[in-house]
Formats: C-alpha cells, structure tokens, sequence
C-alpha cells in the first residue's frame, strides 16, 4: 500500500518597511540590543498601537501578485500567549477577517504546471528574540528590537504532493516578494521562514491524515530534507499499522531527523479576539487598483517575455529574472545598443562568475549596462575581438571603468586589421613550424587551431581572428 | 475663602490677575493635603518638589503673559493609572509598585503643556476594578462626606481628593462608572467623554473599548475648562476621533428651555434607594422649572447591560493585563528557578482578588467553545445596548438619571458579594457600552447628609449640550455648594 503525500505551507515574510508596524521605530536588523524601541513596541502600560500604512501596502502587493481577493474590511485580533519575547502577552494579528483571501501560485514542477491555492494572506507582528549568553546559565536577556516588525503570514491550501512541488512554490513566493520589493527573502537570517504541514493518506482517499507541523528549516534544503524525513517517519509509522500523532515537531538540521516539540494536548488556546485598540482595515477599491496598477512585472511573465522577446535560451533567462535588478541589469544594457543575445551571454558567462567569485550583487557590479553596452558595441563593430573583449572586461570591473573604448585605446588593444602587417606575421609562423604545416598538406587539419594559436601569440591577441583565419588559409591552400 | 478651596475659574483669573502666584495656590493645596489626606487616604503619592516645580515655571508663563491658558499654575491630581514621565505609576496594584514610566500620557502631555501643576497620583481600585477603592493594593480612601463609607470607586481617590479640596481638579476614567459613581458619591462634577473624544495614550488599560478618561471637578464650569485642556483628536491612540473641539466653556450659556429630556423607564431598578428616588424627582422638577420637556422612555435592553459588560470588559481585561509577567518591567516574584514558575507566582502575588476574578472571567470568556456563546454573544448585546440609546436620541436631545442606585455606601458592605458590587453599575454600564458622553453632577443629599448625583447623557460627541444642561441644573441648585464637614 502506498500514500498520497499532501503538504501545505505557512510561511512568514518579514516585510521591509522602514518602520515598524504599530510605531515609527526603525527595523533595522543588527543594531545594538533594544536601541529600536519604543513603549508601543516594549508593550509599556498604557501604550497603543497605530497601523503604519505601508504594511497594508505590501500586503496589497503580495495579495495582488498571488491572485488574492482583497477583503475591502479586515480586521486585526489579539493572539494571546506567554512568552518572554512578546511584550505585550499577545501578538496582533488578523484571524476571522485577514486582507488577502482565495488566491494561487502557478509553479512548473518536472515540466508539468501546477497550481498551488492560497487560503489566505495576513499581516502581524514579529516577536522579540531572546539572548541566552553562553557564560551565564541560567540567565537571558530579551532583544526587542524585532518586536514589532511587519510580517505577513501566507497559507497554501494543502495542495503539494511532493516536496519537491513544496520548495517549488516557495522558491516561486520568494521570488516574487522579492520581486514587489517588499522582502529580502533571506531565510538564513529568518526574513523569509516556513513552517510545513506534512500528512499521508491512501491514494483515493478523500480525508486527510493526521498531520505534523515542521518548524525550524532555515534554507529550501532543508524544506525539502525534513519533508522527506517526515514523510518517511510517517509512511513506516502507518505501514507497521501505528498512527501518526498531531503535533508539532522541530527539523534538527544536524542530525536530519524531525523531533516533536509539543502534541495536541499542548497546544495553545489563544483565545483569538478583535483587537479593541486598532479600528478595521479599510481598503477602498481606488487603493486596490492604484496598487495593481504599480504592480511590477513578475518573475514567471518576465521570464517568459525574455524567451520570446529576446530569443534566449529558457536556462539563461532563468538566471537573468532571478532578481529584478538582473533582469534591469540586462534590459538596460539591450536598451543601450547591446544585442540581446550577446548581452545575456555576457552576463551569464562572465559578469555573474566575478560576482559570484566576489560574493557582490548585480547592484554591486562595478561594471554599469552602459560599460557593458558600449563592449558589446565595440565587438559587433569588430573593433575587439571576443578575446580581447574578455580582457577589457576585466579591466573595466576591475578598475570600475565603465569606458571601454579608453581602455582599448590606452592599452593599444585595438584588434590588428591590417592585411600586410598580419600577412608577414602569418609567414614568420608558417616557416618557424613546417612540421605542423607538413602534417596539415598531410591532411590533418586539425593543427590549423594551432597554428591560429600562434600567430594570436605572437599578436598578443590583437589579430583580426577572421583575417588571421583567411590569411593562414591562402597560404597553406595556395 | 482659601484657595484651596476655590474653582479652577477663580483661580485661573486670580492668576491671570497677579493677584496670586501658581507657587502660592501650589503650596495651599499642598498645605491642605498635608492637613486632610491622613483622613482621606486620596493620594498614593505626592509629589512636592515637582508640584512646586511646575508651578514656578507657570509664574514665568504668567509674568511673562506667554503661552497662558485656563489651565497654567492650576494644581490637579492624576488617578495612579495615568502614566507620568519619571513619577510611579502604580495603578494601585503590587504588580506596578516600582514602576516609573518612561513617557507621558497624551492627556498628561496635553495638561503640561498647558502649564497645569500635578500635585500626586491619586488611588483607585487595582486596574481600575471596583466601585468603591476598596481593591486599591495600598490603602483605603475615605468618603470626605463619612469616614465610614467608600468614596465610590474606581476613580475613588480623584472624587474624593476634590471634594476634600486636595487638588482644584482631578483627572479619573470611566470604564462601567468610574468618574460618575465616585463623583455622586462625593458630591462632585464627573464628566465621562464620548468614546475617543479624548486620547486613552498613556491610559493604563482596563477594558480598551470602554475606558475613557475624563474630568472630576467642582463645578461643571471647571469641568467644561479641564475637558478642553484634554480633549482632541491623538495620532498615538488609533481609536481617537478626528473631530474639532468647541469652547465648551463659552457655550456653557446656552438655555435649556424647550429641549426634550428623556428619563428611561428601565433605569428606576429594584432595590433603588428612595431617597435617590426622590432627589432624581426634584431634579426633573428644576429642569421641568427651567422650561426642559420631558419624554418618557424606554431602554429595553438594558437589563442585559451588567452580563454584556461584565464579558467583555472582563475578556479585554484578560488581553490587557497579560503583559504584566515579571519580564521587563514591575515586580517579579523573588526565588523562582524557572519560567513558569515565575509567571504563575509573579501574577499569584501581583495580583489582588478582584483583578484574579476578572482575569479569570475574561479567559473564560474568550476561550475555544465558549468565545460564541459569551464574547460574541455580548458584543451583539453591545450593539442592541447602542441601537436602544440611538432611538431614544430621535425621541429626545438629552437622557436623564440617577447615577447610581443609592448614596456612598459603608466599608465592607459590598465587598463580600461581587455580584451587589456590580449590580450598583447598572445605572452607568450602559452608556460606556454605547460610547456616550455623560455627566453626574451634584443633585441632591440624603437625610444622612450624603450627596446624590444626578446624571444626564447625550448623543455621541455631543458634550457641550451635555455641559449646558448640567450647567443650568447647577446654577438653579445649591448642591455643589455644599462642602463636606471635613474641617469640623
């Protein structure tokens, strides 16, 4: 007998406003313990909370990019818990009456489109973090610094079946909060974090089975590593005729395996209710449109228009939309002359490998879509070679000189055009190898490269490959 | 007369005057609470040097004719839920005992701007729970009118501490009564605002939609005069209504003559005292005198007033007082070796009966199974409660009332049996249910000598009509001119 696997995800997106969500203190990450709070954040008697606008905003983004109905009234409740992290004894948050509702994700899995529904978007508010100092058991301290930071929290309906469609769909929301610019989509440093529902049931069977929430998977790897484990876990449990227990079980990254937290029993009652100190969400309908309207492109429609637009190849304008300053990156430098498919060559084959070897983002780059444009132009002109361009590449990110015409010029890299000077050269080489031209009169061909070879040597690189290649060939044929 | 035991209008134009200085009024209030309070008990803390302190910087204000308001060098009291930058505050409870806030309330902010003198932070019940101050952690407050009986509660300390001329005017809030009762029971003016007329920023929470924080004065003049000093829309508070704030004072004037005042059938409940019965009668007649029309009217819902409070007041009270854990600030239990423990013993020993009680009710209310059957069912109570007053509103332009069903009552008397404790609210309950603005104002004195408020309640936001009419029933009546035997 064998299981349907069925996974649904909760993940919670900090979102990258200037200020906090109910004050105006700043979300600065790694600032000095409790340097960015207030008495509205430290939960101080007699504080309150005031929406900041903005969250709303990005909420709209998100909920409009996922094809979320927005409710026009939601409303913020009171989650109550304790917990030293959580000023107040509650965390606002939104329950029967969340902003985005019923909207999907459409991911490619194995080549095959899946849709992935959305059950609802909402916006609350992060916790403190607590400090357990190595040298001092039994003692912490609490940092609330991120008290208070907007997060949204977004639910799939339990519609993946594997956990590769699982990290599918997360690499899909990630990339597209990054995109609205309204995450960094971090999951290392927790500004993009997932919890995961994992249940198994008998193919044909309409009921869900007894599921488990996995926490603490900090990267898409691990996701996908503690879904795997867990179904495991939970198909042998079923095959020895056991029962999987409800409860929630945290990944231990170390030692691959999920280990449970706290069972049903434990859970908590949070005893949910509007909360009193801030009025529902309005959202009036000319907001909605305003906030579609300034929707950006998004990675799935950019990719697509990448490959039709520009002819690239699917695998190339995969990497060129993986950020939204990539994609501008490229589109600049196409706007500004640059033949498109050159252009995402470049990029792909040697400005991403300095990057990568530099650990530097495309904002980073010290070479600009002008500099990279102007290259581009120089070797259709024929001005440099692909070879020499490659030089001039270096030194333009090397040097942050984004005029690679001086360059070529200063460094006298001007591609050897001239047909007498080439044509001795090509004789010097020929006579200083007759064996090699011997063996090509022979029939083996195949030393032409090498003789090529010598003659770029002997040019430093500057020769006109396609006259060398001429030159050399009148003269052996000939 | 001393100055003490003048009205903020009087003083306020004695200053203006030069005729006396801030620091002079300062030092006459202080010289009376130094003289009473062992007999009160009204103030938990008097703060001296910060009194005089303000009231110097006031003197510079005056002689300098700069920035003065009605309210600049008059000295007030603040109920201990109020926050107050570097001075404790306790709410009357254990758990707060040394807690020194680091900011302002709104309201507080408001007054010192406006160059007020704050002479101390005045008791209460624990939180703002009760009716009588007798659940204050630290001490009891006497009734000026009868050491033996309570001064009515919550904001027990502020009525009392005006009545006893500790203070020209005191702020208190009202979350089922808390100005009103204690003002009746006091013989003062006690103004509960309209729901977000004035900031709750600062407030310490009880129950989040119905607190409100309001004046406790002498005089409804004095009243009409502090409400401007507070009143206004706060950025800070969410819940805080964007709407302009009239001169009440100048339009204290107005007649009545001609306005319909309803009296709802509902409200003359069982167990009414007679003699409150027979003041509210003669208060009528007054305003009957000052040529009002009266309309008979019906609250039907009232009876289910008390239940619906006592939800949700109680489940917003559970939210609320959960950020008091140990953690950051406050006390926390000595001894405990790990979290839990410290919660549970840090609240155990934190908390006083009352406050436990409600904590527990309020849980209860929201929990898993019962949230439909006791939270929601209130709130839709909640609103039958609002539409009952909105009819009444299109039948008359004012209500009025008693404020509380008999005068102070003794020490002990209620304290054995909640349910006698919160059925004395029935007469105020309703209208923080609703979010109106209400009023008591002295309306009559039993054969003890007790005084005897009378209450008149308006449509929202609609405070200056509210102050007229109290206004007139104040200048045609001698109440608020009697003093309580406290110097005897």
């Amino acid at each position: 007998m064998d299981f349907e696997i069925v996974i649904g995800l909760e993940v919670h997106a900090q979102l990258r406003t200037r200020t906090k969500i109910f004050c105006s203190c700043s979300t600065t990450f790694g600032d000095q313990p409790n340097s960015n709070t207030c008495p509205v954040c430290t939960g101080l008697p007699g504080a309150l909370p005031v929406l900041n606008r903005q969250v709303v905003e990005f909420a709209l983004r998100a909920g409009l990019a996922t094809n979320c109905r927005i409710n026009s009234t939601s409303v913020f409740a009171r989650k109550n818990y304790f917990y030293p992290d959580l000023p107040k004894g509650y965390q606002i948050s939104q329950y029967d009456l969340p902003i985005c509702e019923h909207g999907y994700l459409e991911v490619v899995v194995d080549g095959e489109e899946k849709r992935i529904g959305i059950t609802r978007i909402h916006m609350e508010e992060d916790a403190g973090k607590l400090v357990h100092p190595e040298n001092m058991p039994g003692i912490s301290y609490v940092d609330f610094n991120r008290a208070c930071v907007p997060l949204l929290e977004i639910v799939s309906e339990p519609d993946m079946r594997s956990s590769g469609e699982a990290v599918a769909y997360l690499k899909a929301l990630r990339d597209i909060l990054v995109y609205l610019e309204i995450c960094d989509g971090n999951m290392e440093e927790g500004s993009f974090r997932c919890d995961a529902n994992v249940s198994l049931r008998p193919y044909g069977q309409r009921e869900f089975g007894t599921r488990s929430e996995l926490k603490n998977m900090n990267s898409f790897r691990n996701v996908q590593r503690a879904i795997d484990y867990e179904v495991r876990r939970q198909r042998e449990i079923l095959l020895e005729g056991g029962q999987v227990v409800q409860e929630t079980r945290l990944w231990d990254a170390d030692r691959e395996i999920t280990v449970s937290m706290r069972g049903k029993e434990e859970a908590h009652d949070y005893r949910y209710f509007p909360d009193p100190d801030l009025l529902p969400v309005e959202v009036p309908a000319a907001w909605i449109e305003k906030v579609r309207r300034q929707l950006p492109e998004l990675p799935r429609e950019k990719r697509e228009r990448f490959i039709a637009a520009y002819g690239l190849p699917a695998s190339d304008a995969e990497i060129l939309t993986d950020s939204r300053a990539m994609a501008d990156f490229f589109e600049r430098t196409v706007e500004l002359g640059g033949e498109p498919k050159m252009a995402s060559n470049w990029m792909v084959s040697e400005l991403l490998r300095y990057l990568n070897d530099d650990r530097i983002s495309i904002a980073a780059c010290p070479v600009t879509p002008e500099g990279l444009a102007a290259l581009l132009k120089l070797m259709t002109a024929g001005t440099v070679s692909g070879k020499l361009a490659k030089q001039v590449l270096a030194i333009m990110y090397r040097e942050r000189d984004n005029d690679p015409a001086a360059i070529v010029k200063a460094r006298g890299l001007v591609q050897i055009d001239d047909q007498e000077e080439l044509a001795k050269i090509v004789r010097e080489v020929l006579a200083a190898h007759p064996g090699e031209v011997e063996k090509y009169k022979g029939g083996k061909t195949k030393v032409f490269g090498f003789l090529v070879g010598q003659v770029m040597r002997r040019t430093r690189g500057k020769a006109n490959p396609g006259l060398v290649n001429d030159l050399l060939r009148r003269q052996l044929d000939g | 007369m001393e100055l003490y035991a003048r009205t903020i209008a009087e003083v306020s134009d004695l200053l203006r005057r030069q005729e006396v200085s801030a620091v002079e009024v300062t030092r006459d209030v202080l010289r009376r609470i130094a003289a009473v309070d062992g007999r009160v008990g009204a103030y938990l803390l008097v703060d001296e040097a910060g009194a005089l302190e303000q009231a110097a910087a006031a003197d510079r204000r005056l002689a300098a004719g700069e920035a003065v308001t009605p309210l600049t060098g008059i000295p007030l009291g603040l109920k201990d839920l109020l926050s107050t930058r570097g001075v404790a505050t306790t709410c009357a409870s254990k758990i707060l005992a040394d807690y020194v806030p680091a900011y302002d309330a709104t309201v507080v902010a408001r007054l010192r701007q406006a160059g007020a003198v704050f002479t101390g932070k005045l008791n209460m019940d624990e939180f703002a729970m009760g009716s009588s101050t007798e659940n204050s952690a630290y001490q009891p407050t006497r009734n000026p009118w009868d050491p033996e009986r309570v001064p009515g509660g919550s904001s027990g300390g502020s009525a009392a501490a005006v009545a006893a001329d500790e203070c020209l005017a005191a702020l208190g809030s009202d979350t089922g009564g808390s100005i009103r009762q204690p003002a009746s029971f006091c013989g003062v003016v006690g103004l509960k605002p309209t729901y977000g007329r004035v900031s709750r920023y600062g407030l310490v929470a009880f129950a989040s939609s119905l607190d409100q924080i309001g004046p406790l004065t002498k005089t409804v003049t004095d009243s009409a005069l502090l409400l401007g000093g507070i009143a206004g829309h706060d950025p800070r508070d969410s819940t805080s209504v964007p709407r302009e704030v009239p001169d009440f004072r100048e339009q204290l004037a107005a007649e009545i003559k001609g306005r319909r005042l309803g009296i709802p059938r509902e409200y003359f409940v069982a167990g009414m005292d007679p003699e409150v019965r027979a003041a509210f009668d003669q208060a009528v007649a007054v305003f009957t005198g000052l040529g009002a029309e009266i309309v008979d009217l019906s609250l039907p819902h009232t009876e289910y007033a008390v239940a619906t409070y006592y939800l949700v007041a109680t489940a917003e009270a559970s939210s609320n007082l959960a950020r008091y854990d140990g953690v950051k600030y406050g006390r926390r239990a000595a001894g405990v070796d790990n979290l839990l423990e410290m919660y549970y013993r840090t609240r155990a020993e934190g908390f006083g009966p009352e406050v436990k009680r409600r904590i527990m009710l309020g849980t209860y209310a929201l929990s898993a199974g019962y949230y439909d059957a006791y939270y929601r069912k209130a709130q839709q109570v909640r609103t039958l409660i609002r539409q009952d007053f909105e009819q009444a509103f299109s039948r008359c332009d004012l209500i009025v009332a008693p404020v509380c069903p008999t005068p102070a009552f003794r020490f002990g008397e209620k304290l054995a049996d909640p349910l006698q404790m919160y059925l004395s609210d029935v007469l105020t309950i309703p209208v923080n249910l609703a979010g109106l603005p209400a009023i008591s104002v002295p309306g009559g004195c039993s054969r003890a000598g007790l005084p005897i408020g009378l209450q008149l309640i308006a449509a929202p936001f609609a405070e200056a009509s509210l102050l007229q009419a109290a206004y007139q029933f104040e200048q045609a009546t001698d109440w608020h001119r009697r003093r309580p035997p406290l110097d005897v």
